[in-house]
């Protein structure tokens, strides 16, 4: 082999080296490294717990839809807003709970089924929503007025889009990691949804009991963080052992994030 | 001066007047607009909803009514324009008919790239901002088509320094600079904080030139008129900043916007256009009426006549 040969298929040998690292999907988070094992479901654990609010909860208020007759038409008894929804218990609903980080570079496929978000009674139902980057969000207009569909984003695209009476599905993807998107309608301005994005399937919404699992988890140590609308987020490290489930209690001050 | 009065239109005038008044009902419905976050109720442009009738509900209503408003003030002013150039003699004012169609139209552009930006790179900003100098505009308009512009006016000298054309050209820039402050607060750019201390240069710039009119040109009316209007302007718009802000706050966690805020934020916004338009009225009547620099050395020194 002489020189000119050698230099070639030396060069050959590094692009193709190159092309295949770049060809390797590298795990969010920690880029490069080997890919972790998938979850053993023999010694998955969970982390359960409660999201409380300290303090009084504010007095809802009544939301005002005089603007648009078939909004008011839809609740003669008036509606409150559901911004800040805790219990006599001070369990706080509309919490997100998510696995923020703890989980190496494992890749979690999105699911195929798409999270549905109505807009019904000129309100978003539910009124805070997770999925996992990728999946699909459809939007529906349950109601006989118009919409519009206005996802406000930081790190995914912004988009404004019309949804008539009876419309159909608006659908969209986000393509990155995010916590807080809002999803609003600036015809009805009291109208507002909030959405996290993950690249893992370890998040929960909490209910009206403040409550949440996240199960199947492998052991290791996590930080687990809470987010709500108002409030802000709070954190917390959690180690998991095999088969273990712990439980953790996140705590939301009245004057912002909690302890 | 007496050629210039016979050319007087007083049909031209009552409609420079009357495009002035649409365009401070554009400057309130803008301000609704954006009161009410109704900036992206309708998400396409130039059509509403696909046509120019949509469903009038909720931010529709003030979105489009906007839109609408728009429209016929852009009409109006190209009207003005038109006769304008058709009727005055003056070329400034007819070329500056023709720069308030520009204005109008860039306005325009603007409005329907604040919305198709979904509010981005200061688009808002600069719509409110443009807005602002377009009725400053025709505010002027109305000035210089009016008899009283257009008369043999007595001119009083200027004996304080700096000139009272100075004063009031940093007082209106400052008027100008503090509405850029109050748009970038109110489209949430910046925090309050340059628009408070904006209150204070608008507060110390307007006695100042309030001083100053009142010292030098206490005997000319139509000057002590605009020192009059000028401070009882600004006062006003103080006590409507402190109002304004204090709805924001006190309104804050409500879950639409309340109709306190919406009726101080709105108002303030419009004596903040006022505010500005009085403030370019003063500079305007300061040319008019007081002698500058040369053309007072000319007065006191005249050329000296040719040897023949």
């Amino acid at each position: 082999m002489n020189i000119k040969t050698a230099v070639i298929l030396g060069a050959l040998a590094v692009l193709a080296v190159g092309a295949a690292s770049c060809g390797k999907k590298a795990a969010p988070g920690n880029p490069g490294e080997p890919a972790a094992q998938p979850v053993n479901p023999a010694t998955a654990g969970a982390i359960i717990g409660t999201v409380k609010l300290e303090g009084p909860a504010p007095k809802r208020q009544i939301i005002n839809m005089r603007e648009d007759p078939a909004c008011a038409a839809s609740h003669p008894q008036g509606v409150l807003d559901d911004q800040i929804i805790a219990d006599a218990s001070g369990d706080l609903a509309n919490v997100i709970v998510y696995v923020k980080e703890g989980l190496g570079n494992r890749v979690f496929p999105a699911p195929q089924k798409a999270l549905t978000i109505d807009q019904r009674g000129c309100v978003y139902v539910p009124h805070v929503a997770a999925l996992m980057v990728g999946q699909t969000l459809q939007v529906l207009n349950s109601d006989p007025t118009v919409h519009n569909v206005h996802a406000e984003a930081q790190k995914n695209p912004e988009s404004n889009t019309v949804q008539l009476a009876g419309g159909a599905p608006i659908e969209m993807k986000f393509d990155h990691a995010e916590v807080g998107i809002q999803l609003r309608c600036d015809v009805h301005p009291w109208m507002k949804c909030y959405l996290g994005v993950f690249w893992n399937p370890y998040f929960q919404v909490t209910g009206p009991n403040g409550s949440f699992e996240l199960k199947d988890l492998p052991p290791g140590t996590y930080t687990i963080e809470a987010w709500h609308e108002k409030y802000g987020t709070v954190s917390q490290q959690v180690t998991l052992g095999r088969k273990e489930t712990k439980t953790v209690e996140f705590a939301f001050g009245t004057g912002g994030a909690g302890s | 001066m007496a050629d210039s009065t016979q050319r007087f239109n007083r049909a031209l005038h009552r409609y420079a007047i009357f495009v002035a008044c649409c365009t401070l009902t554009l400057l309130i419905a803008g301000a609704l607009v954006t009161s009410n976050q109704a900036a992206l109720s309708v998400p396409d442009w130039p059509l509403s909803y696909g046509s120019l009738t949509p469903p009038m509900v909720g931010g529709i209503v003030y979105e489009h009514t906007h839109r609408m408003i728009a429209a016929v003030v852009g009409l109006l002013t190209i009207v003005l324009a038109v006769w304008l150039w058709r009727s005055d003699e003056r070329r400034w004012v007819r070329w500056l008919g023709l720069a308030a169609v520009a204005a109008v139209v860039a306005q325009g552009v603007l409005g329907g790239l604040t919305v198709l930006l979904n509010l981005r790179y200061g688009m808002p900003v600069a719509h409110a901002c443009l807005g602002q100098i377009f009725f400053g505009t025709v505010i002027g308009l109305a000035l210089f088509t009016s008899r009283w512009w257009r008369s043999e006016l007595a001119r009083t000298e200027d004996h304080g320094r700096p000139s009272i054309q100075a004063i009031a050209l940093l007082n209106a820039g400052v008027v100008f600079l503090q509405v850029v402050f109050g748009a970038a607060f109110r489209h949430k750019d910046i925090s309050i904080v340059p628009h408070l201390i904006g209150a204070v240069a608008v507060l110390a710039t307007t006695v100042w030139t309030a001083l100053a009119l009142r010292r030098r040109f206490a005997s000319a009316g139509a000057l002590d008129t605009a020192r009059v209007m000028l401070h009882s302007v600004v006062g006003v718009q103080f006590l409507l900043g402190i109002g304004a802000y204090w709805s924001r706050i006190a309104t804050a966690s409500a879950p639409q916007p309340m109709p306190v805020m919406v009726t101080l934020t709105v108002t303030h916004t419009v004596v903040g256009a006022l505010t500005f338009a009085c403030a370019i009225a003063v500079v305007l009547l300061c040319y008019r009426l007081v002698p500058k620099g040369r053309e007072e050395a000319r007065e006191h020194n005249p050329a000296p006549a040719a040897i023949s």
